[in-house]
């Protein structure tokens, strides 16, 4: 049975892990090859690597750190922000990333996610979504430029083209969620994962273990992704593991 | 050595890397000359077939290739180069492949289920292996191994003594195959932490 995935994120800008709330107020975690190490160790099943920064001096130090990376650890890595042509895709890929994830760029010119897909295959085409609460509403839009700018379009709408762009995987983020520890927006998400058939990866707000467990169950996502709670050592990966798997999530051990 | 062909397609550095871990030193090649001096090769790939194989022809790798395969060199491929051994597949139209292994490559079906959740494709993530045959890349290896998959098709050869794992997903389907000095895994090893390069290390180490 094909088990569910948990994905350490790395927030990264200027060669350093970081976090934030709401996409704000930055903390440092850490040095990126050092932090994915241990999660690799810590049994990981998948790293994504966030340029929070995606200028073009910051990428320049990204395609480093998954260079680096690469070397030493060997899972699958999901790059994104600032992928925004076919030579970033490229560069990336060649770095040793396995998938990139395409935000801004997708709603820019949705046609680019078509261009990736069919250069590089689906299963290297990640579209992230950041998704924020309509006030009052049961409804989530768009937002672009690292959740800055709104762009009227619906999520749910939004992810179904993408994957008859030949998406691969969503990335959804809850910015409502992001770094509050609130726990993922389960109604967003499962509103998601009902309307494509391509895997949904959850994330925005987890903070604690059994926000995982709703992840998986309540909004049916096929991978959790979580920062916080890994980065300031609140658990390990092998502790949300054990924990899942002892409430019936079919999860790989290490 | 060990050559791991470049035809454009995907992520080679990783296999490499993968290999340089276990110790042995592998070469990425994107000419054909040089399969005749390697003592292993690999076809590792991603992206769509279609283009994969128009790729090797185009990078004159087809006679090559078939040609060490022939003469027995160990041969390993890689998800889609798994794909590209069979006679054809249907994705995008139908392809004719290299026709080393007879047999087709297909997509799961639509709609699949399990426990009431819909199966989604690709199918992405670590799922278990179930050892069918005997293989020396599985050497040290155990049964219901976790390994990484990512592939929305799937091989179905003809003869089925070829299976040497296959994987449940929706369906039971061929997850490696092992035909004489041939092997191939539908999952990817140098992704698969530990376990994977297990598996590259007894590849390295065949002779």
């Amino acid at each position: 049975m094909l088990t569910r995935r948990i994905i350490p994120c790395l927030d990264v800008t200027g060669g350093r892990v970081v976090k934030g709330v709401q996409f704000l107020e930055l903390r440092d975690a850490g040095e990126p090859v050092e932090i994915a190490e241990a999660y690799d160790q810590q049994g990981a099943d998948e790293l994504t690597f966030l340029d929070i920064t995606a200028s073009s001096d910051g990428r320049d130090t990204m395609v480093d750190v998954v260079r680096r990376t690469a070397e030493r650890v060997f899972m699958p890595l999901t790059v994104g922000g600032g992928i925004r042509v076919v030579e970033d895709i490229r560069r990336m890929l060649n770095a040793g990333a396995d998938k990139v994830s395409i935000n801004t760029a997708a709603v820019s010119r949705p046609e680019f996610v078509n261009e990736a897909a069919e250069r590089f295959g689906s299963q290297c085409t990640v579209v992230a979504i950041d998704a924020r609460q309509v006030p009052g509403e049961q409804r989530w839009e768009v937002y672009t430029h690292g959740g800055r700018k709104p762009t009227g379009i619906d999520v749910v709408e939004w992810a179904a083209r993408m994957e008859s762009y030949g998406a691969g995987e969503i990335l959804l983020t809850s910015m409502d969620r992001d770094g509050t520890k609130d726990g993922y927006d389960l109604a967003l998400t499962r509103a998601v994962v009902d309307a494509v058939s391509i895997p949904v990866i959850a994330s925005g707000g987890v903070g604690n273990l059994e926000h995982l467990y709703d992840g998986f169950t309540t909004a049916g996502a096929s991978a959790c992704l979580a920062a916080s709670i890994f980065h300031f050592r609140q658990h390990t990966v092998q502790e949300a593991k054990q924990y899942l798997q002892g409430r019936g999530v079919p999860i790989r051990m290490v | 050595m060990i050559a791991i062909i470049d035809y454009g397609m995907g992520n080679l550095r990783s296999v490499q890397k993968a290999f340089e871990r276990v110790g042995s030193a592998a070469e990425v090649t994107a000419d054909p000359r040089r399969l005749r001096n390697a003592d292993k090769i690999v076809l590792p790939g991603v992206g769509a077939f279609r283009d994969c194989i128009n790729n090797l022809e185009q990078g004159g790798f087809v006679e090559p290739i078939l040609q060490v395969i022939a003469e027995g060199r160990p041969f390993l491929g890689i998800c889609l180069g798994l794909q590209l051994l069979f006679s054809e597949s249907e994705e995008f139209g139908l392809h004719k492949g290299l026709g080393v292994i007879p047999g087709r490559v297909v997509r799961f079906p639509e709609g699949m289920q399990e426990q009431g959740e819909k199966l989604p494709v690709p199918h992405m993530g670590w799922n278990q292996i179930s050892l069918k045959a005997a293989a020396p890349l599985f050497n040290g290896i155990q049964d219901n191994s976790n390994v990484y998959f990512v592939h929305s098709y799937y091989v179905k050869p003809d003869d089925q003594s070829v299976v040497a794992a296959t994987c449940n997903y929706g369906l039971e389907f061929c997850a490696a195959i092992r035909k004489d000095n041939v092997m191939a895994t539908q999952f990817h090893p140098e992704k698969s932490q530990a376990i994977g390069l297990q598996m590259l290390k007894n590849f390295a180490e065949l002779h």
